[in-house]
């Protein structure tokens, strides 16, 4: 048979088995019976070439034939979205993921018990809680990854420095009733960005140690969505299961509920960690990332309300009285759009021309800087009235950062061209250091400048 | 003549567990049996018998097993099951009853009608 006949057969099949529901198998079966039709046609006088339009056409569409296949083996299109890995436990991958987040459960169980044996009342647990779990689930990666030694110092460094900074700080102390609820604003803005400044430590090592590469960072941005996604659905699934257990053992041992919540709810969310860390993993070539889909949802919806906010603020004037709490809800506004923003571009191919979506997010970007200046400007007139505190501080910087950022993204968007999608991504990736080296000042420099109250 | 869409479809899953019922068999040869009995009248789109053919399998009526040709390709071949039998001898039944309630009002003309050897 001719090369060029041959040719066409292999593309035929391809587009056989591009959909989910047609199997290698499947497309070898009917392969074979492809050409047996075209030796029968072959015998009698046809060329190959013929035979091939004869044989393909007797066969049936290409698209009603996968849609047949489809309707017969639903389940095919749908098993996909269980990781590979899953299904062999004797996996490898597999059995490095139940081991860390053994690890983790026991890490914290053993932090408890000696927070509770040593001093009761002792803020000590809460304060190094984050150590507890991230560097376990950054050792996941340090293992999958096979980091090199070389690598992992820098890392473990900046772990170590920060939990001395934690521990050694002479923060002021909890108050004479020794209630963990009501820590120092130092102390408890400091555990706050220890947890940032942590998570780019597991990023680092998610990127096998080597932060310093632009592709690797926006995978890290990627990694960082999927893996808050699949937190939450574990969370509540979790948070269903530990419900139910209590209700069952609510009547038969009303004083177990406090030991399960003791013990299963800190273990279960450290453990969930490296799960999730996992599964974002395993899923990665598998189905389509999550955190791009919903950001397609909602960039649009964001859009709009920041659009209509902004006309508001406009014709109603700056009548409300501003305080840090609606400084705090702005920073997570704007935190939510620098987040659409940075995911839909990870979504979006670098090259392809400018559309809709992208029309869309810029003006949500632009709405979401006009109003936040709106607000910023007559907020720091304030906090020069009312002098300032360190949560003042810590949100107004944050404030400017993501300002910056996404003005700079506007900017850059409105700067058409060849490389615009490139260059926003780059910048948007870079600017990520930043957030990094601020949480690290609040961790580090801020405690000392307001004298650790 | 073409058969009504919906009664070839009826007719397809008895006629292929009959056509197996005579012995193992793959997808192509099955579906030139078809055609030689029917005469040609009988004629499926090729792809949508697998669909089928996996169907059956699902359903335990047949058993595939992988053998070659004499070309020496890959091709997959089935089999009846005992299930598949005890659902072939169920088709039986309920064709008979619809061959025999028509052929209660159509008389004679129901056997007629080219048979394959007449076709030829």
């Amino acid at each position: 048979m001719s090369v060029d006949t041959e040719q066409r057969i292999a593309q035929w099949r391809a587009a056989l088995t591009r959909s989910a529901a047609v199997t290698e198998a499947d497309a070898d079966e009917l392969e074979e019976h492809l050409r047996d039709r075209m030796g029968d046609l072959e015998a009698r006088g046809l060329d190959a070439d013929e035979a091939f339009l004869i044989a393909v056409k007797r066969l049936g569409a290409t698209d009603a034939v996968t849609a047949e296949f489809a309707r017969e083996h639903g389940d095919r299109l749908w098993k996909q979205l269980v990781p590979r890995a899953a299904v062999v436990p004797g996996d490898r991958p597999f059995l490095e993921m139940v081991l860390f987040a053994a690890l983790a459960a026991v890490v914290i169980q053993v932090a408890r018990l000696l927070a509770d044996a040593a001093e009761p009342n002792a803020d000590w647990y809460l304060r190094n809680l984050p150590f507890f779990v991230l560097p376990v689930l950054g050792a996941y990666f340090v293992r999958v990854r096979r980091i090199p030694v070389r690598r992992i110092l820098p890392l473990a460094g900046v772990v170590a420095a920060l939990a001395l900074v934690v521990n050694l700080y002479p923060f002021a102390p909890a108050p004479a009733n020794g209630s963990y609820a009501d820590p120092p604003q130092t102390l408890f803005l400091a555990i706050a960005h220890v947890l940032v400044v942590l998570w780019f430590v597991v990023l680092a090592a998610y990127s096998g140690g080597d932060p310093w590469s632009a592709s690797r960072r926006m995978d890290a941005v990627r990694f960082t969505g999927e893996w808050v996604i699949y937190y939450v659905l574990l969370a509540l699934g979790g948070g269903v299961l530990l419900a139910l257990t209590m209700l069952v053992l609510q009547p038969v041992a009303p004083g177990a509920v406090d030991g399960v919540l003791a013990w299963v709810l800190p273990s279960g969310a450290a453990a969930a960690t490296v799960v999730a860390a996992w599964l974002v993993e395993a899923k990665k070539s598998i189905v389509e990332n999550l955190a791009p889909v919903l950001t397609a949802v909602f960039t649009p919806l964001f859009g709009a309300g920041l659009v209509v906010a902004v006309v508001v603020y406009l014709v109603a004037g700056f009548t409300g009285p501003f305080d840090r709490d609606l400084l705090i809800g702005f920073d997570v506004l704007l935190l939510v759009v620098v987040g659409l923003v940075l995911y839909g571009l990870s979504a979006r191919d670098a090259l392809a021309p400018t559309g809709a979506m992208d029309v869309v997010r810029l003006v949500a970007v632009v709405a979401a800087v006009v109003l936040d200046l709106l607000v910023l400007g007559s907020m720091l007139s304030r906090i020069a009235e009312f002098g300032t505190t360190p949560n003042r501080l810590v949100a107004l910087g944050f404030n400017l950062l993501l300002v910056v950022d996404l003005a700079v993204t506007a900017v850059l968007a409105l700067r058409r061209g060849p490389g615009t999608y490139a260059r926003m991504a780059a910048w948007q990736t870079g600017f990520l250091g930043a957030f990094a080296l601020w949480a690290l000042f609040v961790v580090v420099g801020v405690p000392p400048l307001f004298g650790f109250a | 003549m073409n058969l009504d869409k919906d009664l070839v479809a009826a007719m397809a899953t008895p006629l292929v567990l009959a056509i197996l019922a005579e012995g193992r068999s793959y997808g192509y040869a099955i579906l030139k049996r078809v055609h030689d009995l029917s005469a040609g009248e009988i004629a499926w789109t090729d792809g949508m018998l697998y669909p089928l053919l996996h169907r059956l399998e699902r359903l335990g009526h047949v058993q595939a097993t992988w053998g070659e040709s004499p070309e020496g390709r890959k091709r997959k071949y089935y089999e009846l099951t005992a299930v598949g039998e005890t659902a072939l001898a169920e088709h039986r039944r309920q064709w008979a009853t619809a061959n025999r309630t028509l052929g209660g009002l159509w008389g004679a003309i129901l056997p007629a009608g080219p048979t394959p050897e007449a076709a030829r």
